[in-house]
């Protein structure tokens, strides 16, 4: 028994010791990102279990209570327990970027291929507005967008999955037009390949490796674009629990010295991007090395 | 010096379609928005027939695509017209903002350029040392961390605690920016009416907000310097420089740093859309009265054309950097010719 347990335990510590020797700190960079999300998604899995409070109980405790006691991270002005909305508001900005990071791909990689590939007047118009809004700043876009939507967890999804979509075209678009030149894709046109196949079957896979490492590096944006339109006071109703809503509101209370409500949401929100910029920058030199360096 | 000339008046004229599209898009969506000025002016509960004449005095009645052509037909004769909702003509609410915003913007951009550039050089000189991976650590979690939340907890430690600084505004309660406000650039405006306890006053003022936006940006440019500055060390002539006894600090600092420089300057075209981010943000944090308060502001009562003409000046000042970057570019690298 004890034996085959330490078998069994061997292998995996081998196994990360080995791609430690292999690929240096870049692998434990990985691994730290890695661990910092797989926390915070247990957090968001689990909210019920680890929050001593109802993130919404308004008499959790005294108002304005430093950390302390029952009290992990004070209470708020409407004496809620701040540790309990933290642990529920990973839900909200989770599901926020993680999904604003799937649609965008979704649109920015269908498009990019579109474009690549097709060429000629329909490329050509879809660079220039895709252009335009890479190199415009996101934020205020986001900013129009989250207005325009109204509040609502979806409308702010869609508000910041609409900046993103550039990112992924232009890196999709690139690479089709180099693959749509090599031979195989030839040799599959010459044996009758319909558009589409060479499409989905030839240029898709071959695109979809290099989309990985820069999903990653996009969710971690999107955290930091999602918490700042809340901060902002737009894109979520109040009745949501949300990082950036929970800063902004613990910033009135700041120049009194009230330094746990926006010191607590704001250290999560550059935790969980931390987690997944370096879960990405790891991605990035063990699949690709020269793709960060540009 | 021609072919500058020529790739400069291009370029000029490559911006307007990126302008053009992103005025539209900006367009369309605050027509799709619910609320318009006259219901955020009037509120919910006017007669219809007030708001019916407000709506037609203000021409909103019209179409969407005669209102579209009219605006861009004044846009195009550099008129950006009158708020919807205030007595206020466009290009003076934002020539009354675009001043603390460019002074912001470009003070946080220096200390981004000498942190980042410094410490990317240092880390690339003594590479797979611990001092490497300590900087490298930085430029990871600095790119990380909010600029909005840097600035408060700036604010908590140097504003409130040890009260070293001002957390908001331009000027303190003492100040009054009408005494001096000629450009709008307090620090110019002080300096010109050699008004030393002002000066000294909007400086103090801008410390916070500047290092906020700077510290954030500044791990980019860490990160930047130092991979290129690696590949500029490992080539022969770094090598021939020290093989003639040329001095270590010397041939990192001014040799390989000036040739790393060139893909960096690139870069930093690149980081405007995430300087007027920043900025933004700060504005916010830090009550500093610019672009990103107004624009904030006017969404929230529905100010079409002051959006519109936000939007604009947004568009055309990341045009103008990547512009002046380029220009710089073909200055510094003179093998590079258009």
């Amino acid at each position: 028994m004890n034996y085959s347990m330490a078998r069994g335990l061997a292998r995996p510590i081998r196994f990360f010791a080995g791609m430690g020797r292999k690929y240096g700190v870049e692998w434990w960079i990985l691994c730290v990102g890695a661990l910092i999300i797989i926390a915070i998604l247990a957090m968001a899995f689990f909210s019920p279990f680890i929050a001593p409070f109802d993130p919404y109980r308004q008499d959790a405790g005294p108002q304005l209570a430093a950390p302390g006691g029952p009290y992990l991270m004070g209470t708020d002005n409407l004496q809620r327990d701040v540790w309990s909305r933290i642990v529920f508001g990973s839900q909200t900005i989770l599901r926020v970027s993680v999904l604003a990071a799937v649609i965008s791909s979704f649109f920015g990689i269908l498009l990019g291929l579109i474009s690549g590939y097709a060429g000629g007047a329909v490329d050509r118009s879809l660079s220039l507005v895709m252009d335009a809004v890479y190199v415009f700043p996101g934020l205020i876009l986001a900013i129009a967008l989250a207005a325009m939507f109204g509040p609502g967890v979806l409308n702010i999804t869609f508000a910041v999955a609409v900046i993103y979509i550039p990112t992924y075209f232009r890196l999709v678009r690139g690479q089709t037009l180099a693959i749509k030149q090599e031979l195989y894709v030839e040799a599959a046109r010459a044996i009758g390949a319909g558009s589409f196949t060479i499409l989905g079957k030839y240029i898709f896979p071959n695109v979809i490796a290099t989309t990985v490492v820069v999903f990653t590096l996009n969710v971690a944006d999107a955290i930091m674009i999602e918490a700042a339109l809340t901060y902002l006071g737009l894109g979520l109703p109040p009745s949501i629990v949300d990082w950036g809503m929970d800063l902004a509101m613990g910033k009135k209370y700041l120049p009194s010295g009230v330094w746990w409500l926006v010191t607590f949401p704001g250290m999560m929100i550059s935790l969980l991007a931390l987690g997944f910029t370096m879960l990405g920058e790891g991605l990035a030199e063990i699949l690709n090395p020269r793709l960060l360096e540009r | 010096m021609r072919n500058l000339v020529r790739y400069i008046i291009s370029r000029t004229l490559m911006t307007i379609p990126m302008v053009l599209i992103l005025l539209t898009i900006i367009f369309v969506v605050l027509r799709l928005m619910p609320g318009d000025p006259v219901s955020a002016m009037l509120g919910g509960h006017a007669p219809e027939k007030v708001i019916e004449q407000k709506r037609e005095q203000l021409g909103l009645n019209r179409p969407m695509y005669i209102q579209y052509a009219d605006y861009i037909w004044k846009v195009c004769h550099l008129d950006l017209g009158e708020s919807m909702v205030l007595q206020q003509e466009v290009t003076e609410a934002i020539s009354d903002k675009l001043p603390a915003t460019i002074e912001l913007t470009t003070f946080g951009m220096l200390i981004t350029l000498v942190l980042g550039i410094f410490l990317g050089a240092y880390a690339a000189d003594k590479r797979r040392t611990m001092r490497d991976s300590a900087i490298r650590l930085y430029g990871i979690v600095v790119y990380c961390i909010p600029v909005y939340w840097l600035g408060l907890m700036l604010q908590l430690v140097f504003g409130i605690w040890l009260d070293w600084f001002p957390i908001a505004g331009r000027t303190g309660a003492r100040i009054f920016p009408s005494d001096f406000e000629n450009t709008g650039f307090y620090l110019i405006d002080t300096l010109l009416m050699r008004d030393w306890t002002a000066f000294g006053d909007v400086l103090l003022h801008l410390v916070l907000p500047a290092f906020t936006l700077g510290l954030t940006l500044s791990g980019i440019f860490v990160r930047l310097t130092r991979a290129n500055m690696l590949d500029v060390l490992k080539a022969d002539y770094i090598l021939a420089a020290e093989s003639r006894g040329i001095g270590h600090g010397t041939i990192v600092y001014r040799h390989a740093l000036k040739n790393a420089f060139i893909p960096i300057l690139t870069m930093m075209g690149l980081q405007v859309a995430l300087l007027m981010a920043g900025a933004i943000l700060t504005e916010t944090t830090f009550s500093w009265p610019g672009m990103g308060r107004l624009l904030l502001e006017r969404i929230y009562l529905r100010d079409y054309p002051t959006i519109q003409g936000v939007i604009i000046v947004f568009a055309l000042m990341v045009a103008f950097i990547s512009l002046l970057v380029d220009i710089i570019y073909a200055i510094v690298d003179p093998r590079i010719r258009y």
